[in-house]
């Protein structure tokens, strides 16, 4: 459940004299330290777990920062502009903004944007976008203009989507909005309208965005204190085009529509959104927590000394400026999670997922691999110079085996590869590996006849591959339904991803008995299996034993066959039986790829579907996806309800019964009969 | 139909192969006994034997080494309603009552070495120190009395802090420095060295939001690591931190009571009872796997009784549990269990495994034996025949004759009629009893032998010899005395005094139809052999690792019948001093694996008076007639067979196809015996006649909710 803690502030002395509190919160290059440029002369760089200042900068009197300070995560400077147009970069060790790097620009900027894994990009109130390096290798360079008259930029927000940087910012000009999408892959700005419907003109107060899926959920909170949402595609049909598109209601009513100003939005989490503003008309202004899938209020505070208006988000932080002090309100949203509920989430320290070791760090593992592989060689090199200075350097067989990949048989791949596999292991076994396999399979797609089926097996059975690694392997086995490699592959990889294990159930069921017969597939999972059954018949066997004379073990006959029949019996269950022991193996493999040592059982599964829909009731009974599932559960208790009472009948009936029987015994005290035994 | 019946079945008779034949039997259902139930149970680790304290003040001793066979009981009385049982000091057996009285059992000459008033009122609780050298009381008056164990008594040593009400349960912690006390609405923690309480831990007496009047503290365990569990009325099982004393944890498990709790020796499972009957399991398990965290679980329920389990028993391999329904049950934890063998069977004790009933075979009468009185009946007769399974027409009904009432609150120890019905003996703790019956038509005249010698004070078991002329006496000394019975009078022949050394009492006696040897079993030593004639120890036959159920004494060869609890029978020849070869066969060939299994034991041996091979043997579930001129089942061969047989061949098939002829059709059978060739009288008591006799149970609906 989502969350919020006490909060803290971070100011002992009161933010300068901007009448509408910071300009900006921005994350540095380092966790916990933050950038807080206020709306004067002054950026300061906060640590917020220890509550304390790290440095501070200022502009000269009669300069005014005109946006937020950013970190350029790249080099770990300070960005910040003054006077709308001059730039200033500066590091920690600065002391004096004045003497620092200035470039003055051509236009007026509206925004630095930095994010991490990305170039820092500055907006300009025109619309035009530049890369800091572009800019700052001309920083006289015309800036064009994007947008039209009138038009300004009221919101922007810069984040990464596929692993490319796209910005979008929003518009507005006579009280219509427009989005415009910046992707830089494809250099390609789009423009959308955002259409109000007739009755909601409404001016948007606040924005934020998120990428979800195919789209980028953009959130406005308007003034008549609802939350609407539009989603824009970032992969538009058409992207000269001026698309429109629609906002929807997404809460209702979350602050006081009469709220003249400080209301704020910032999206948390997929299903989770912070608003800042007066609940009601007349109320304090509050920091909110809404849940929008299911609409509920998950959390708030009251702030009774106002706020500006303003509400940053970073890690697990809220920004806001309450009074005159800015504060920090740490949120947490907890994942739900089944084992949590039932007590059985693992610890994380657990060194039991053995399988990550498979993981290869890549960070370090490049460097070092690259640099100690060089230098072996090199000492190699040098070893074999002194004895014999006329042999040609060896060439190392990763090598070899990477050339004869692209044009050998398979029978010269495999004998390379038994070299390559003998050679003591370097630290780059594992990209060198990666990429036989991406060799090969490359191959196979290149040419449909070339199937290195030998060759793949002995590389999955290296242990260094996971699906991350070669995620076109398992796809390619799929394609030619070898439920062998297949099987391999669950065995060893750490990190399938379900839709493709689901694939491979869909293949182990479906395949057909002969062709399964055909194939070698390791059963020592199922060997177990069949253990477990024995085991379970000396269990029941002890029950038998219960009274050693008892009635139910009277018809001995049945016992004594039981025992001679037990061996054959037990043979004929394992030919008997609908999944034969190829499938069942394989079936295994698949299902032990879920999380966990040992899969759950159905009950485990019925258990915490319980305790799941009893700790979340309620907000079950309000999502309107669960009513179906509502209905038929209730149907479903109502006809056991049912069943019980007709049971509860039987059983009062049968109790009547049995002592209408009882008194007919009791009479009987006493009766002579005849025996004859044999 | 009768007169077809007797048609079929005449040629058969005359073949040589109808060797077992039919009988009429006398099917009785009329001892309307009515087992006490139980209200504590003991574990004793050390000798693996359990003590089962029931409300009438009875205690039994059952040894779990010897397949649950109760080798030892201490007949109860009317004012000595046990509370609270417990070992200590290694194999020394106390127990408390509401005549507030504490009791140690002399286990070896099976009476009450002494009793002692801890003058605190009723005491309802009682705690053996984990060094077993001090005892604790808990009394009415709300005080916790400690008691130091000396070698041959106790001895009061101090009081600890005075609680407001009665102290209901006690449990030391393992270390020996605290105990907790059970009380009504709160537990107590005392320091054990200054006496005094250091916590108080109130039990909330809230019951499903309906505040109940009060909460007792049924059940109290104190854990090493400080936790104490309690077991209350309000269906709770909670576990407080003694330290702190406060609440850690609750468990609601039952709408009624929990009424007792037992934790195994290493403190990683626990087992409580409920009024409703049901039996949790708790276990310490780890929160995740892997994790040294652990938690306590309430894993299993089990169902195995109908009324109060009013007192548990964990021992290292089962719950042992018992209560109002009067059955005691066994079930072991299967993952502790590592072969299949007695342990691993469920087991539930309803009967005792002594004799109740005896029976005067040429006057056909039976006596029943109660814990207040005897009852003495007349079989009835038919004139009719039959074919197997056939109800016959009744031409007399059986007679109740005599309802005989003993004098004082002490219970009835053993009692005996004499083969000719003219005699009845009993006896109780400190009297013996002997009577003479005149029956004059349909009266009977009872007339009481007075004057009965200062050594005939207590029995443990009564024998008459075939002609009801000789009256032997098993003594709680170890002796056995001999008596001349005369019209009206008796004369005292001789004791056989207990072999230097031992003070075991014996506990069954057997006499040969010749009068020449009588035969007496301990519950432990050999079975010892005297000629009657001569007066004197004949042999003893060799000492046998589990004790004896049943002894009996063939006619014309004297061979020496003897029933073990883990269901050996031996044959000794008593003229030869050694086993005889039927008996060596059978030990080489060994008996068959469902006749081992079975988990009552024999409690009755008889012979035919015309077939000399024939032996006649019963327990609660079966009774057996063993042909010895037959071959011996093996294994494989079916030992019993509950189908009649469907044609002529497969009757002469199953006739002659092994030794062990049996029939389940009488159960349970507390009593089984041969009034003459062709008639067996088979005394039942059914378990529903038992549970009728019970108060209700708290009715539970078995489906939903």
């Amino acid at each position: 459940m989502a969350a919020l803690e006490e909060g803290f502030t971070l100011t002992a002395v009161p933010l300068g004299s901007g009448p509408d509190g910071p300009l900006g919160v921005e994350q540095s290059d380092k966790t916990d330290q933050f950038l807080v440029t206020d709306s004067g002369r002054t950026v300061i760089l906060y640590k917020v777990s220890d509550q304390k200042p790290l440095g501070s900068w200022s502009v000269k009197q009669g300069q005014i920062i005109t946006c937020p300070a950013v970190c350029n995560f790249q080099t770990g400077e300070y960005i910040v502009v003054h006077d709308n147009k001059v730039l200033r970069i500066w590091n920690n060790e600065d002391v004096n903004l004045d003497k620092v790097f200035k470039a003055t620009l051509s236009a007026e900027v509206y925004r630095i944007h930095s994010i991490q894994g990305a170039e820092p990009l500055v907006l300009f109130k025109e619309g035009a976008i530049r890369g800091l390096e572009a800019l700052l290798a001309e920083p006289q360079q015309k800036i064009e203009t994007v947008t039209s008259d009138e038009e300004v930029i009221k919101w922007t927000k810069f984040f990464m989507v596929f692993r490319h940087p796209v910005l979008i910012f929003i518009t507005e000009k006579h009280g219509n909005y427009f989005a415009y999408v910046q992707k830089f892959n494809s250099r390609i700005l789009s423009k959308y309208t955002l259409l109000l419907r007739q009755e909601e003109k409404s001016a948007a107060q606040s924005f934020s965005a998120s990428v979800y899926r195919k789209f980028i959920s953009l959130m406005s909170l308007s003034s008549d204190g609802c939350v609407y949402e539009t989603l824009i595609p970032i992969h538009p049909s058409d992207p000269e085009k001026n698309q429109r598109v629609v906002r929807s209601l997404l809460l209702k009513s979350v602050v006081s529509g009469s709220a003249r100003s400080g209301v704020a939005l910032t999206i948390l989490d997929q299903d989770h959104v912070a608003v800042l503003g007066p609940p009601l008309s007349a109320s304090k202004e509050c920091l909110s927590i809404w849940n929008t899938k299911f609409q509920t209020l998950q959390a708030s505070k009251e702030l009774p000394q106002g706020t500006s208006g303003q509400l940053w988000y970073h890690g697990e932080n809220l920004f806001m400026l309450h009074g005159k002090f800015l504060t920090v309100i740490p949120y947490k949203c907890e994942v739900s999670s089944l084992a949590g509920a039932l007590g059985k989430l693992k610890h994380s320290q657990d060194p039991d997922i053995h399988a990550m070791t498979h993981f290869v760090n890549w960070e370090t593992s490049q460097g070092y691999g690259l640099g100690s592989q060089n230098s072996e060689q090199s000492k190699r090199i040098l070893r074999r110079r002194k004895i014999e200075a006329s042999v040609q350097p060896e060439v190392p067989p990763s090598t070899q085996l990477l050339a004869a990949v692209q044009k050998d048989s398979e029978k010269h791949i495999e004998v390379e590869l038994r070299k390559f596999l003998a050679v003591k292991r370097t630290p780059d076994f594992h990209t060198i590996i990666g990429d036989v396999v991406i060799g090969l399979l490359g191959r196979c797609k290149a040419e449909p006849s070339f199937y290195p089926r030998n060759c793949l097996m002995q590389l999955i059975q290296t242990r260094v591959l996971s699906y991350s690694l070669c995620p076109g392997l398992m796809e390619f086995a799929l394609e030619k339904t070898d439920v062998q490699i297949l099987q391999l592959c669950l065995q060893q990889f750490p990190d399938i991803p379900e839709s493709v294990t689901c694939a491979c159930l869909k293949i182990f069921l479906s395949i057909g008995d002969d062709s399964l017969q055909e194939t070698d597939i390791n059963m020592e999972s199922v060997s177990d299996y069949t253990a477990i059954i024995q085991d379970g018949e000396i269990e029941e066997q002890t029950e038998i034993l219960q009274n050693g004379f008892n009635p139910e073990e009277d018809n001995c006959e049945n016992c004594a066959q039981e025992l001679t029949e037990k061996p054959q019996a037990a043979a004929e269950e394992s030919t008997s039986c609908p999944v034969t022991g190829k499938r069942a193996a394989l079936l295994e493999n698949a299902t032990m790829t879920l999380p966990g040592i040992h899969p759950p059982t159905l009950n485990q599964i019925m258990d915490w579907i319980c305790l799941l829909l009893d700790a979340n009731f309620t907000v079950v009974v309000m999502l309107p996806e669960a009513k179906r599932l509502l209905l038929s559960l209730y149907k479903f208790v109502k006809s056991q309800i049912s069943i019980c009472s007709e049971l509860n009948k039987i059983e009062v009936s049968f109790r009547e019964l049995q002592k209408l029987n009882q008194e007919k015994t009791n009479r009987e005290l006493y009766s002579i009969e005849v025996l004859e035994l044999f | 139909m009768w007169g077809r019946g007797g048609e079929r079945r005449a040629p058969r008779v005359a073949s040589p192969s109808a060797g077992m034949g039919e009988f009429k039997v006398h099917r009785v259902r009329f001892f309307n006994y009515v087992p006490s139930g139980i209200r504590c149970v003991a574990y004793n680790n050390q000798s693996n034997r359990l003590a089962v304290s029931r409300t009438d003040g009875t205690v039994e001793i059952y040894n779990l080494s010897a397949n649950y066979f109760q080798e030892k009981f201490f007949p109860g009385h009317e004012s000595r309603a046990t509370e609270a049982l417990c070992w200590a000091n290694g194999q020394r057996l106390f127990s408390a009552g509401l005549n507030g009285e504490i009791i140690e059992y002399d286990l070896q000459a099976l009476n009450i070495k002494y009793a002692m008033d801890a003058f605190g009122g009723p005491i309802w609780s009682m705690a053996a120190s984990p060094s077993g050298s001090q005892l604790l009381v808990g009394c009415e008056d709300g005080s916790v009395k400690l008691f130091q164990i000396t070698p041959d008594k106790i001895q009061f040593e101090r009081n600890f802090d005075r609680q407001k009400s009665r102290i209901l349960s006690l449990s030391w912690h393992p270390a020996g420095t605290h105990i907790a006390a059970g009380s009504i609405d709160y537990i107590s923690v005392f320091d054990v060295k200054s006496g005094s309480a250091i916590h108080k831990m109130l039990v909330d007496r809230q019951y499903m939001g309906v505040s109940k009047r009060k909460c007792i503290v049924w059940g109290v365990a104190f854990l090493s690591d400080g936790t104490v569990i309690s077991a209350d009325s309000a269906g709770k099982v909670q576990f407080w931190d003694s330290a702190t004393g406060t609440l850690v944890k609750n468990h609601l498990i039952a709408d009624a009571d929990v009424q007792s709790i037992a934790v195994s020796d290493q403190e990683d499972s626990f087992v409580v009872g409920t009024a409703e009957g049901t039996v949790f399991h708790f276990q310490l398990v780890s929160v995740t796997s892997n994790s040294s965290e652990k938690q306590w679980v309430r894993t299993k329920p089990f169902q195995h009784h109908t009324h109060d389990v009013r007192a548990v028993a964990h021992s290292p391999i089962a719950l042992i549990s018992g209560g109002t329904d009067t059955h005691l049950v066994i079930r072991p934890l299967m993952e502790k269990v590592e072969v299949k063998n007695y342990d691993a069977a469920l087991r539930k004790i309803t009967f005792p495994h002594r004799r109740l009933v005896s029976c005067a075979k040429k006057k056909q009468l039976l006596l029943f034996q109660f814990a207040h009185h005897l009852e003495l009946w007349r079989l009835g007769s038919t004139v009719a025949t039959g074919k197997n399974g056939d109800t016959l027409p009744l031409s007399k009904n059986a007679d109740h004759l005599l309802h005989l009432k003993t004098k004082g609150p002490e219970n009835i120890i053993c009692s005996c009629i004499s083969p000719c019905g003219s005699w009845i003996a009993y006896s109780t703790a400190s009297r013996f009893f002997l009577y003479r019956l005149n029956y004059e038509h349909d009266n009977i005249n009872l007339q009481r032998v007075s004057k009965m010698p200062a050594f005939l004070r207590s029995a443990l078991q009564i024998l008459f010899s075939e002609d009801s002329a000789k009256l032997f006496v098993a003594s709680n000394q170890g002796s056995l005395h001999v008596i001349r019975l005369l019209e009206g009078s008796f004369k005292h022949l001789h004791t056989f005094q207990p072999q230097s050394g031992t003070v075991e009492s014996m506990c069954l006696l057997a006499v040969s139809p010749d009068g020449n040897w009588l035969a007496a079993s301990g519950t432990s030593a050999g079975v010892h052999v005297y000629n009657v004639k001569q007066l004197k120890l004949h042999c003893t036959v060799p000492a046998y690792n589990f004790p004896v159920t049943a002894l009996a004494i063939a006619p014309n060869t004297n061979n020496l019948v003897i029933a073990h609890s883990d269901q050996q029978v031996f044959e000794y020849s008593i003229p030869d001093k050694q086993y005889t070869q039927w008996s060596r066969t059978i030990q080489k060939q060994g008996f068959h694996h469902l006749w081992l299994q079975r988990d009552t034991p024999i409690t009755h041996i008889s012979f035919h008076p015309k077939r000399p091979m024939h032996i006649l043997l019963h327990d609660a579930y079966m009774f057996c007639i063993i042909d010895k001129s037959l071959p011996l089942p093996n294994d494989k061969t079916l030992l019993y067979n509950p189908l009649p047989p469907t044609n002529e061949s497969d009757i002469i098939r199953r006739r002659t196809a092994h030794a062990f002829k049996i029939s389940k059709k009488y159960k349970p059978l507390l009593f089984m015996d041969l009034l003459d060739e062709r008639t067996l009288v088979a005394v039942e008591r059914p378990l529903d006649d038992i549970i009728a006799q019970l108060p209700p149970p708290i009715k539970k609906k078995k489906f939903g909710t």
